[in-house]
């Protein structure tokens, strides 16, 4: 019988492989020989191919490829094209917006163009790979549950790098591609606008984000210890409760007085995670278009706490010059 | 039913393993190792701590060691600008004490050089030959300055020579305006003044420079956070890239003063007066006390520098918090030099 408490996953079925259930005609079909890798086995479906790229892929793919390509060889002409120091700096380097005095024109080339030309090929790029995901689904007559999650990540990155720098009326505003500067932005948007964490949206963006790790943590974990019931079997179970179902339903009853079910669970992960950057989205969109100073927000609203003077009082030195 | 028999563990344990080995090469090669140690400094639970490494703190006591005052001198009764000639600057003071504080820069500057860092050799010890000797004098009057007009920052503690000299001619804490680096330019992104290692900002990848912006010239804006709930309609505040510019400042004034940001300000509001620290009214004198002494004492010195003393873009050098403080929060952690030379504080300007 299979274990498991093991890390990897223990089974591996092997039966010829299966090119997939019959899909209505398109324009594409199904291409390659399955292959089958016992590594990739150990971690997922042991079975590669056939593919299915599709002009939307296709398309989507290329997008990528010239976003990421304009980004890294402006990265690496910003080090003189050396190779080493490439590597060596590569998590510094970025391409930048353009500067604050463009506003929303379009800037020279060297002047954040190729940030705008970047950032369009990767919204396109995304794009695509949505509506790829979107009618893959319809095909295999799935639900788009994947496709509404996945909209809701875009949304949140429509928002950094589009919507708030237009209402802002500056493409400064948005986020530099690169992996230290995109890190310095996020604490430097935070410093600017007053602090994010008195953000009630960032605060709910947050609940979400860590509410969706504990579920995902408790689900997988309670699917896997009552696995030797044949709680694997989650969909069967969510109509025809096993000893599985009980026995996890029974478990958090006891722990925490509540439990989920088979179906609902998914359902409270699904939420969880939309949630996370749906939230997220509308904290960013608020920040400097509607609220200017989250901290000062926080005190009107009283949702700053004050706490005891420590240390005597403090004035700002400019505003007792000026008086 | 019965639970079949025969658990096996080792998979897991290898798996932890490596998931520790990796956990822990990361952690050894991204943080400072321990001890760290936190004082609270603020009310309690809101973070207000200073955290110092005792290590550090044990190499900050050998860096600001403090030279034994020169011994007292009896007044001679006559004033340096009658026995000498050429003291512009120092010429009210008794002799005797012109001699001992002479003997003193010496020691605390050119220990190695001698006189003759400053004094020409076979020439009269008027000459100005040297531009050692010139400089030497616009940095008296410097000294001056900072004990007269700045103790709103350096307060009754004063400075002498000996704050940034440490007995070294050229103190180790001066910059100098950096070149942007080499890049292949033409249609590609061109200078952005950030995102590489900037050694000023402690390897951030925040504005390689702060300083030449906003500490050299007199009045350029640092605050970023606006001081207003609501933004104003058709009023863009400081962007992005102006706050970044600040932090990477703030990043060098905490590296400079070996101390974290909550030393002046409480995080949950960087910009708000009446949260910070009485620290932060000291830093924001420093502030206005460096731009100033950059202004009227170091960048009027072009010309006299000669070229092996000037930076790649040929400026001359200039003095910042690190100039001072060489990573501590009081400069010779606290310990008053002045006192053993009170002329340091009425020197003619």
């Amino acid at each position: 019988m299979a274990e498991y408490q093991s890390l990897f996953t223990q089974v591996q079925v092997r039966t010829p492989a299966h090119a997939g259930v019959p899909l209505p005609r398109g324009t594409w079909i199904r291409q390659g020989t399955p292959r089958f890798s016992y590594l990739l086995g150990k971690i997922g479906d042991a079975q590669i191919g056939p593919i299915y790229l599709g002009w939307l892929g296709v398309a989507s793919i290329v997008s990528g490829i010239v976003a990421i390509e304009i980004i890294g060889l402006n990265m690496w002409a910003s080090v003189n094209w050396d190779p080493v120091q490439f590597v060596r700096q590569l998590f510094w380097l970025a391409l930048e917006p353009p500067p604050p005095k463009y506003g929303l024109s379009i800037p020279p080339l060297n002047e954040g163009g190729w940030w705008l030309m970047a950032g369009f090929f990767l919204t396109l790029s995304i794009l695509l790979w949505w509506v790829r995901t979107y009618r893959r689904a319809r095909a295999l007559g799935m639900g788009t549950h994947v496709a509404w999650a996945f909209a809701a990540a875009i949304w949140l990155y429509l928002v950094l790098g589009f919507i708030r720098p237009i209402l802002m009326g500056s493409w400064s505003e948005a986020v530099p591609f690169g992996i230290f500067p995109h890190l310095d932005w996020t604490a430097a948007f935070s410093i600017r606008y007053g602090n994010l964490f008195y953000n009630p949206f960032h605060c709910l963006s947050i609940v979400f984000l860590y509410g969706s790790v504990l579920l995902f943590a408790m689900h997988g974990a309670t699917i896997l210890a009552v696995s030797r019931f044949g709680g694997d079997r989650e969909v069967e179970q969510i109509l025809d409760r096993g000893t599985a179902a009980e026995r996890a339903a029974l478990f958090w009853r006891w722990t925490m007085g509540f439990n989920a079910t088979m179906e609902s669970i998914h359902r409270w992960a699904w939420w969880f995670a939309v949630l996370t950057p749906l939230t997220g989205g509308i904290g960013i969109l608020l920040t400097g278009t509607v609220v200017d100073n989250w901290y000062l927000w926080a005190v009107k609203h009283g949702v700053a706490p004050a706490y005891p003077e420590v240390f005597p009082p403090v004035v700002d030195p400019a505003a007792a010059a000026a008086r | 039913m019965q639970p079949p028999s025969g658990y096996r563990t080792p998979p897991v344990l290898i798996g932890l393993g490596v998931g520790a080995a990796v956990i822990a090469v990361g952690l050894a090669l991204t943080y400072e190792a321990p001890p760290i140690q936190t004082s609270q400094t603020g009310f309690r639970g809101l973070a207000m701590v200073d955290v110092q490494n005792p290590r550090r703190v044990a190499d900050r006591v050998v860096a600001n060691r403090v030279p034994e005052p020169q011994p007292a001198v009896q007044p001679a009764g006559q004033k340096a600008a009658e026995l000498y000639e050429n003291v512009p600057v120092l010429g009210d003071l008794d002799v005797e004490e012109f001699n001992r504080l002479m003997a003193a820069i010496t020691e605390w500057v050119s220990p190695e050089q001698g006189c003759g860092y400053c004094h020409a050799e076979g020439e009269p010890l008027s000459s100005d030959k040297l531009y050692t000797k010139v400089v030497a004098r616009k940095m008296l009057q410097m000294v001056g300055t900072i004990n007269a007009d700045w103790q709103a920052h350096v307060g009754a503690t004063g400075v002498t020579c000996w704050t940034c000299h440490r007995g070294q001619p050229v103190p180790v804490g001066t910059w100098f305006t950096e070149p942007n680096p080499m890049q292949a330019g033409g249609g590609a992104q061109g200078p952005t003044g950030q995102n590489r290692p900037a050694p000023l900002a402690t390897l951030a990848s925040l504005p390689a420079d702060p300083l030449t912006p906003l500490l050299s010239g007199p009045d350029a804006p640092i605050r970023v956070i606006d001081n207003r709930v609501l933004p104003l309609r058709g009023q863009l505040g400081a962007s992005i890239q102006a706050t970044e510019l600040t932090y990477s400042l703030m990043h060098y004034v905490s590296d400079s003063l070996g101390v974290n940001c909550t030393y002046c300000h409480n995080s949950r509001s960087f910009f708000s007066w009446d949260q910070s620290t009485p620290q932060r009214t000291t830093a924001w004198h420093g502030i206005r006390m460096v731009r100033s002494l950059n202004q009227n004492y170091l960048l009027p010195l072009e010309g006299v520098f000669p070229k092996e003393r000037l930076g790649p873009l040929g400026d001359v050098p200039k003095l910042a918090c690190a100039t001072c403080h060489q990573g501590a929060a009081k400069p010779l952690l606290g310990v008053s030099m002045l006192k053993d030379y009170p002329e340091l504080a009425a020197i003619k300007r």
